[in-house]
Parts: C-alpha cells; sequence; structure tokens
C-alpha cells in the first residue's frame, strides 16, 4: 500500500517558485491497479517521480506499507519493491539488453528466463537479448525493453510513466494483457499508471484526474469514467483523451 | 609454465588470457629474454639478428591458427625497445594474441616499448588483439610505448583490438596504416587511466586504393587526474570510407585532448568523424538505481558496458 499524504512540489521557473504539485493525498492499495490520468502539464509525470524517489516534496510525506519512506533515495526505494518505468527510457552503450533485465532481476537470471520478460512485451526475443541499449533501437523497441525491465523486478509496487507511449496500438491489447498478466503473476502487488489511453483507463481499479497540480477526482473507475467521458468533447480538443475510435472526432 | 614465477604468470593471464603453454605458435618474452617458443608447420617465428625482436611468417592460407607473443616484465628498471615484424601471407586467416604485463615493486621506472609491423598479404585476414596491464606498489613508473605499422594488400582485413584498462602510467600508442584497393582495416580501442596516468593515441590512416575502408574507434574513461589525448587523422587517397570516432567519459578531475582528423585528397573520399566527450548521464545512474543498485554499483556498470 503506497500513501501520498499532502504532498506538495515546487520547482525554480525564472526566480520564481512554481507549484507543480499542490497537497495532493492519494492511495495506492494492495492488488489494486490505479491509473492517474489528467492534461498534458498537469503534474502526472512529477508524482510518479515523486513517488520513485527522483524528486523530493517540499512538504507532506509519503509512506510505503506503513513506513515513512519520504526521506529515502532512489536506490532505497527500489531495494523495499518500488519499481519505475520511464516515459522517456534511457539509453546505454555497451550495456546488453540481457544485461539491463539482469540486473532489473538482482540475480543471475538465465537467457530463456530473461527472454520471457521480452516475449511478454511483444519482443521477438532471440532478436534482442544481445543487442546493445543504445541508440540503435527504435522508440517503441526501447520502451516495451522498459516494460520488460519492471516486469523482471516483480516489484511489490510498479509505476509506469505512459507506457503506452510510443507503441502502436497494433500491438497495444498486448499491453494491457501485460499489466493484467502482471496483477496475477506478482502476489500482492500494485499497479499505478499514468495514462490517457481508454484502454488503459478501462482495465483500472481507480482512476485519479491530476490537473493543475491538484486531484480533481478520484474513484473507482465506474465513478469517475463517466465523469471523464461527459469531458470528452472539450478533452478531445485539448487532445489529453484519445478514446479509441474516435480520433477524427470534431471539436 | 616453463621458467615462469607467480607474479608473471599473473601478468600472462591478465594480458594474453594463458593459464598454460597456448596452442599453436607462440614466444614467451620475460624480462628481455625468450622464456619460450614454438614454432608450427605453418607459423615460424624467428629471431631477429640486428635488433632485439622478432620475425613471425605466415604461410599463405593458414587458416584458424594463432599466434600468442605475450611480454612480461617484472624487473624494475628495464627499458627495452622491441621490434617484431609480421609477414602474413596471401589468402591466410589468423589470429595474433600479443599484450604486455608490467609488475613494478621497485623504484626505477620500467619501460617497454613494442614496435610491430604487420604486413598483410592479399585477401589476407588478421585479428590482431593487444592488451596491456600494470600492476606493483614501487615508486617507478610503469611505461608503455606501442609502435603499429600496417601495410594492407589488396582485398585484405585487419582488426585490432586495444586495451589499456589499469596500471600502466605513461603511454604514447602510434598506429600507421596504409591500406590497398578494397583492404579493410577495423580498430577498437579502450582505455582507462586513473591517478595521475596519462595515455596519448596517434593514428594516421591513408586510404590509397578504390574502396579501402577503415573504422577507428576508441572508447575512453578518465578517472582521477589522468589525462588522455586522442589524435586521429584518416587521409582518403582514393574512392574510399572512413570513420573515426571517439567516445569518452571523463570523472573526477580528469582530462581529455580529442583531436579527429580527416584528410580528403579525392573527391569520392566518404570521410566522417565523431567525438563525444562528458560525464555519465544522471539519467543512466537514476534508470539503474531505481532498478536497485546503488550509485557507486550503477557507476561501474556503466563503465563496464561502456568499455566492453
Amino acid at each position: 500500500m503506497l500513501e501520498l499524504k499532502n504532498v506538495s512540489f515546487l520547482v525554480d521557473a525564472e526566480g520564481k517558485d512554481k507549484e507543480i504539485i499542490r497537497d495532493v493525498s492519494l492511495a495506492v492499495p494492495d492488488r489494486k491497479l490505479v491509473v492517474v490520468t489528467g492534461p498534458n502539464g498537469g503534474g502526472k509525470s512529477t508524482l510518479a517521480k515523486l513517488i520513485a524517489g527522483i524528486e523530493k516534496p517540499v512538504s507532506g510525506r509519503i509512506f510505503f506499507n506503513g513506513e515513512d519512506i519520504t526521506e529515502l533515495g532512489v536506490t532505497e526505494r527500489a531495494q523495499k519493491g518500488i519499481a519505475y518505468a520511464f516515459q522517456q527510457p534511457v539509453r546505454f552503450k555497451g550495456i546488453r539488453v540481457l544485461d539491463l533485465i539482469r540486473i532489473a532481476a538482482g540475480k543471475t537470471l538465465s537467457v530463456s528466463d530473461a527472454c520471457r520478460y521480452l516475449s511478454s512485451v511483444g519482443l521477438c526475443a532471440r532478436d534482442y537479448v544481445d543487442r546493445e541499449v543504445n541508440a540503435s533501437l527504435s522508440g517503441g523497441e526501447l520502451k516495451r525493453i522498459e516494460i520488460a525491465t519492471v516486469l523482471a523486478r516483480k516489484a511489490v509496487l510498479s509505476v509506469f510513466d505512459e507506457p503506452e507511449a510510443g507503441i502502436d496500438l497494433w500491438s497495444f491489447r498486448n499491453l494491457t494483457e501485460v499489466f493484467q498478466q502482471m496483477r496475477e503473476d506478482i502476489r500482492d502487488s500494485s499497479i499505478l499508471i499514468i495514462s490517457h489511453q481508454e484502454r488503459i483507463l478501462n482495465i483500472a481499479d481507480e482512476i485519479v484526474v491530476i490537473k493543475d497540480g491538484v486531484v480533481e477526482k478520484q474513484g473507482s473507475r465506474d465513478e469517475v469514467y463517466p465523469h471523464l467521458m461527459k469531458t470528452e468533447v472539450a478533452a478531445l480538443c485539448e487532445g489529453p483523451y484519445k478514446p479509441a475510435g474516435k480520433e477524427d472526432a470534431e471539436c | 609454465m616453463l621458467k615462469l614465477d607467480e607474479i608473471q604468470k599473473r601478468l600472462l593471464r591478465e594480458v594474453a588470457d594463458l593459464h598454460e603453454v597456448p596452442e599453436g605458435a607462440y614466444n614467451i618474452r620475460s624480462n628481455s629474454a625468450s622464456a619460450g617458443r614454438q614454432s608450427t608447420a605453418n607459423i615460424e617465428i624467428t629471431s631477429k639478428e640486428d635488433v632485439s625482436g622478432l620475425e613471425i611468417r605466415i604461410k599463405p592460407g593458414t587458416k584458424n591458427e594463432s599466434v600468442h607473443i605475450p611480454v612480461v616484465m617484472t624487473q624494475s628498471g628495464l627499458k627495452e625497445v622491441v621490434y617484431n615484424d609480421f609477414f602474413i601471407g596471401e589468402g591466410a586467416d589468423v589470429v595474433i594474441i600479443a599484450g604486455c604485463g608490467i609488475d613494478n615493486c621497485g623504484n626505477q621506472d620500467s619501460q617497454h616499448d613494442g614496435i610491430h609491423r604487420f604486413y598483410v598479404g592479399k585477401n589476407a585476414r588478421i585479428r590482431y588483439v593487444e592488451k596491456h596491464y600494470g600492476s606493483g606498489t614501487g615508486s617507478g613508473k610503469r611505461i608503455l610505448n606501442p609502435g603499429t605499422e600496417v601495410y594492407m594488400e589488396e582485398g585484405s582485413y585487419a582488426e585490432m583490438e586495444m586495451v589499456q584498462i589499469k596500471g600502466v602510467d605513461d603511454t604514447v600508442r602510434t598506429t600507421t596504416a596504409e591500406l590497398a584497393a578494397g583492404a579493410k582495416l577495423v580498430v577498437r580501442e579502450r582505455l582507462m587511466t586513473h591517478g595521475e596516468q596519462r595515455a596519448i593515441s596517434n593514428y594516421v590512416v591513408n586510404l590509397n586504393g578504390q574502396d579501402a575502408s577503415a573504422d577507428v574507434v576508441s572508447r575512453s574513461v578518465a578517472r582521477d587526474h589522468s589525462f588522455q589525448k586522442f589524435d586521429a587523422k584518416i587521409v582518403g587517397n582514393a574512392a574510399c570510407h572512413g570513420h573515426t570516432e571517439c567516445d569518452s567519459i571523463i570523472m573526477d578531475e580528469g582530462r581529455i585532448l580529442a583531436v579527429p582528423a580527416l584528410e580528403a585528397n579525392n573527391v569520392d573520399a566518404a570521410l566522417v568523424h565523431e567525438a563525444a566527450i562528458g560525464k555519465i548521464a544522471g539519467e543512466q545512474l537514476i534508470k539503474l538505481m531505481t532498478l536497485g543498485l546503488t550509485a557507486a554499483e550503477a557507476e561501474e556498470q556503466i563503465i563496464n558496458g561502456f568499455l566492453q
């Protein structure tokens, strides 16, 4: 169980403090899949970084399984069972896909075990294990490998920042299956996904809408989803929500 | 192994992965004397008569054979210049493993300057591996100045892997190559310097024949107060392809000077150089830390991968 209590975060913008996250409180209960959504620039990615420990809040506390982890660094949080998939995955010269998955698993995985993680994100494993995680990989390939590294961690809490970005719609169904499979494979695991995608919102237990750094709405999917759809026309004009099949809708 | 003590054996393991007497042709040089030599039916190793060094003659058409010529030095204050010439016959395909390990526990400098000349015959292929390693706690410096000259005939191929990761205080590496039509040279240099070490690499590659090509890539890490200079020049004298790349990570107070140079003397010469120097990207460290590594472990993984 992850809990954020009255968390705020500021950045310095031209000498002035700019609030990115304002007094946000939310919980990701065990065995739940929570999707955080909302307009671009609303603070969603910052929220994910605050959970992973990449950014530190200026006020408020973060609790993980009852323990206050606000002051803990990235490594300590990872070791306590928080995994984080980057929105824009990092490239490494000389580090192979296999090396990265082994580091993620925290033990010496056999090649065939590592391949299983790659296959589950839709990559033909044999073609990828020995490749370097460098500029020769496309954005979509890199994104799938990023998701595979998080799967390999078998973490208690997995945070994904826009996992669908750069992945073609053709293999999208596969992506939602990955999350559902994760819930079955990892006992008591919870998942937090930042996403605009209707198909991902559809598999959520709970939805949190973040706008201008504050929680605009949060609750079960059945409660929040109709509210999102009501604002669909306006949202389409702003661009953040793109329901499948309605990409061409006129504003 | 032969007349070698434990330190010499350790050096051999470091520079040539040798645990036993190697298979095939070899010459092991230890403290300026030959500690063992073997020629084979196709590869003949003889001593030079005028200067210190070897002549290694590989018969045309020799396939899947290897030559090991490692050098170890454990006497402080030893200084030597060695000339080794390799004659690789037409159509041969061989692996040549060189390398030098110095253990200096004394207070005098130890220095090995190995001058290697390769005459690569028509359509012959070689893979050359050269590792440098230094150890010992004495105040005497460990100095290695390798000189490599490569003469490549038509259609020949040479792949050269030069590695210096630890313990060598001062290096000036000079490599020159002359390529005839259709010849291809691939150089992979990997270098890490520590402490007050200094390493200088100079390359001049002349692409003289049609469709000759060269790919010279250096990856290096400069730590502590060390200094590196990478100076690579590719000269295109015909319709050819040349690429040189220096990719470096600096840490601590390390300094690196990269001087990539291209000279095109023919309108169909296609030459490219790339050079990049920078510290380890913060997001690379963070990614590995989100996988549970400490900052120091993450740094080690990134450097090991980079120098792989």
